[in-house]
């Protein structure tokens, strides 16, 4: 096990990656997530991987789509604007399920909006976002230390899935500094050149062809089948999330990557002030854990659940598919760049909602 | 008492955010001088992203923030709409060399009457100096921290001399501002470049060889004479396209 | 939990102060977050950080009343000074801060950072001045702990350390 190092979230992503098999990043600046392409800059070369700056987004995506495509272990990382021009790309990776990694440091929107934190990419992140029918995995991280141990993961789910995993940030995660230990680095040397990917190996026979264009309906419907058999396996086996004091809670408080943190303070205020409040914190926003919210809906104590986010509400619509009407939904949020403290939640609680 | 100096009325009284001998301020400056030489009443101006992507706070006019390198595009939509508008872009490195390159060699290739405000200072300045299109073969970035590398990164971006090959332009000049008699200089090839617009010659260009002091690492001095040594050589000043001599 | 905001200008070192406390913390097997303000301004802007230390893992990394404020520039006081809680600390720089903190619920130290910086030689460690400084007064660091940090930290740059050492000790012997 390696000494603890105090790293920035942007940072230990990057090295996460490396040490997950990453070979190849693509990437254009935006702020706040400017440490990974700098950090994989010098890095990559060091472990024998490639690294170029793109002239844009777009292009970055494309890259990745390449490298990818041919069996690299590739990855891009973003934010907002930039993830917005990447949609075109993402379908037309998801269309043709090649695997691949894109971290979103979220910052504040429409627009070129802000460059401070938010959570409003959470529609485009896990509705699909691009053009067509599909969907990432996507997985919203609360710590330095889970951005680590998602990432170092996130290739392998992506080359297991077939499929693009996005790992959604934002701002303050990317910029933050904790106490992290990283995994050791993990061999691909002698692991053979997936059976799909279009190596260049196949001269004349078998040719493999990386492609999302698919021109007779009934073979694009088909195909359109296959991914969302897919997002059932993932709804079934990937599913992650967290639950603090949710036992016996009246009012179940839920929020996803960092603003989890600062509900959980919240949880804490509370209970300490006699509200039987719990935290049911998703660790995967693709696949949405709706089961467990459904479960807890049914409980007879929960009285209410409150979605707390950066933005003027977008996780709650789960939420609330997943609730089914059972119990009321509420949202509190804050949005522009501005973020919430622990006292703005346990206030909009104990005021008894809007 | 006679006023010798005034502040151009295409500027507004807001204080800049630029860094401390960063050139943005002074290519603001020969910008609002030439505009207000023209005399006329309708200006637009597109903003860019990058470091200059608060300049519609600065020009005294309507202005429209465009998305990154986007702003030849969104000129051109204004420009064909407003014709009897003036119509600039205010671009980067970055912005117009880079992520932009599409919009720019289009708009130069349909010759749109725009004029294109282009400052070149070889980095990326707002999102803290990574290599940019224009970065100099062995100059430090944060992306190339080694120095840029020819194997790894290839060759700049010649903007001027790479649009000047192409039919579109009217006129494509390179000037700098790190002496007094250079910002003259500067300030008459800007001056020709809206001047062409008024008359319906097409599309225009000067590039600022501009400094980064805060991302270079120097001090506002050892930044000018950088750009006078090192700049000036990689990236010679002159005209490079000038369509009125031809007519003339 | 320990929560801690630094402020001051850009170039006053203020980010770097933060990580020396936060790295001091760490080695003592600490739980620590180190959050920076970041902005537009490259330079000559105001900038700040929060840090949080505790036994248990910090929930949230944002600071709304904080334990300790220190001020290194006049503006930082302004913005924070009423939001340090009863019984915290500050500490001014009062190299460039010349007003005196308009509150007797709180401990204030007053640190002449900047002019001690250069008393060592070492005009760019205000910022070591007041780590020294917080050290002594604070009580959350161990002080050989903390020069150990410093040790780690300015490794690669062996030509400062003795005199960002000296920095420290005129901060902590005050």
């Amino acid at each position: 096990m390696e000494e603890k190092k105090l790293l920035k979230g942007n940072e230990a992503i990057a090295e996460a990656a490396i040490r997950g098999g990453c070979r190849a990043f693509f990437g254009y600046p935006i702020t706040p997530q400017n440490e990974i392409p700098e950090y994989m800059s010098f890095r990559m070369p060091e472990v024998g991987g490639v690294f170029i700056q793109s002239e844009s987004e777009v292009s970055a995506i494309n890259m990745v789509y390449g490298a990818a495509g041919s069996g690299a272990r590739a990855m891009t990382s973003s934010s907002s604007p930039g993830i917005s021009l990447k949609q075109e790309g993402i379908s037309y990776i998801a269309g043709a399920e090649v695997p691949c990694v894109i971290v979103n440091m979220v910052r504040s929107g429409p627009g070129l909006g802000g460059i401070q934190p938010a959570q409003c990419d959470y529609f485009q992140s896990v509705k699909g976002g691009g053009h067509g029918d599909y969907k990432m995995l996507v997985y919203g991280p609360n710590s330095v230390q889970e951005c680590v141990d998602i990432m170092y993961n996130a290739f392998d789910k992506a080359f297991e899935y077939r499929m693009p995993v996005m790992i959604l940030g934002d701002g303050m995660l990317g910029q933050i500094m904790e106490a992290v230990t990283l995994p050791p680095m993990k061999d691909f040397s002698n692991v053979p050149n997936p059976d799909w990917a279009a190596d260049g190996t196949r001269y004349g026979n078998d040719r493999r062809v990386i492609n999302s264009l698919y021109i007779q309906p009934d073979e694009l419907e088909a195909l359109n089948h296959k991914l969302f058999a897919k997002y059932d396996v993932l709804q079934e086996k990937e599913c992650m999330y967290e639950e603090y004091l949710c036992e016996d809670a009246e009012i179940v408080i839920t929020a996803y990557g960092t603003v989890a943190r600062i509900a959980k303070s919240a949880v804490d205020m509370l209970r300490e002030s006699g509200v039987k409040a719990g935290l049911l914190r998703p660790i995967t926003v693709f696949p949405f854990p709706s089961d467990r919210f459904a479960r807890l809906a049914s409980r007879s104590e929960v009285k209410k659940f409150v979605s707390v986010e950066l933005s003027m509400g977008q996780m709650v619509e789960d939420v609330r598919l997943a609730v089914n009407g059972k119990k009321p939904v509420e949202f509190f949020g804050r949005c522009g760049g501005n973020v919430m403290t622990g006292e703005d939640i346990v206030e909009y609680i104990i005021k008894g909602g809007k | 008492m006679a006023k010798i100096f005034e502040k151009p009325k295409m500027l507004t009284d807001k204080p800049t955010h630029y860094c401390p001998g960063c050139t943005h301020g002074q290519a603001h400056i020969l910008t609002a001088r030439a505009i207000d030489k023209l005399n006329v009443k309708k200006i637009i101006g597109v903003a860019p992203v990058g470091c200059a992507v608060f300049a519609y706070e600065y020009f005294n006019c309507d202005m429209q923030e465009a998305a990154h390198g986007r702003a030849p595009a969104v000129a051109t939509g204004i420009k064909r709409v407003i014709p009897d508008a003036i119509v600039f872009a205010y671009q980067g490195d970055g912005d117009l060399a880079s992520i932009g390159m599409a919009e720019i060699v289009h708009a130069a290739a349909r010759g749109e009457n725009i004029t294109v405000i282009f400052v070149n200072n070889a980095i990326y300045g707002m999102t803290g100096g990574q290599m940019a299109p224009t970065t100099m073969i062995g100059q430090k970035a944060t992306t190339c921290q080694s120095g840029r590398s020819v194997a790894l990164n290839g060759y700049p971006i010649h903007v001027s001399e790479m649009l000047s090959q192409l039919q579109g332009p009217c006129y494509i000049e390179r000037v700098s501002c790190h002496d007094v008699k250079h910002i003259r200089q500067a300030q008459k090839a800007v001056d020709k470049a809206f001047q062409n617009q008024v008359e319906g010659r097409g599309f225009s260009m000067i590039e600022i060889l501009a400094t980064c002091p805060t991302n270079w690492g120097m001090n506002p001095i050892e930044s000018n004479k950088y750009v006078e040594e090192v700049m000036c050589s990689v990236y010679p000043l002159g005209v490079y396209k000038d369509t009125t001599k031809e007519e003339a | 939990m320990e929560g801690i905001i630094i402020a001051g200008f850009g170039g006053q070192g203020v980010l770097s102060l933060g990580q020396f406390i936060a790295y001091s913390a760490m080695y003592e097997g600490m739980e620590v977050s180190w959050l920076p303000s970041y902005g537009p301004e490259m330079r000559g802007g105001t900038a700040n950080c929060s840090v949080c230390v505790d036994k248990k893992p910090i929930a949230s990394p944002i600071i709304s009343s904080p334990d300790t404020l220190i001020a290194m520039n006049m503006p930082s006081l302004t913005k924070f000074a009423s939001k340090v809680k009863k019984g915290g600390t500050i500490i001014v720089n009062s190299s460039l801060i010349t007003e005196k903190v308009d509150r007797d619920d709180v401990r204030v130290i007053y640190v002449d950072a900047s002019d001690l910086a250069v008393k060592v030689n070492n005009p760019k460690a205000a910022n070591l001045v007041i780590f020294g400084a917080y050290v002594k007064n604070c009580k959350t660091l161990d002080k050989a702990n903390a020069i150990v940090t410093i040790g780690k930290i300015f490794a690669k740059k062996p030509k400062f350390l003795q005199s960002n050492i000296a920095a420290f000790e005129i901060g902590f012997d005050l």
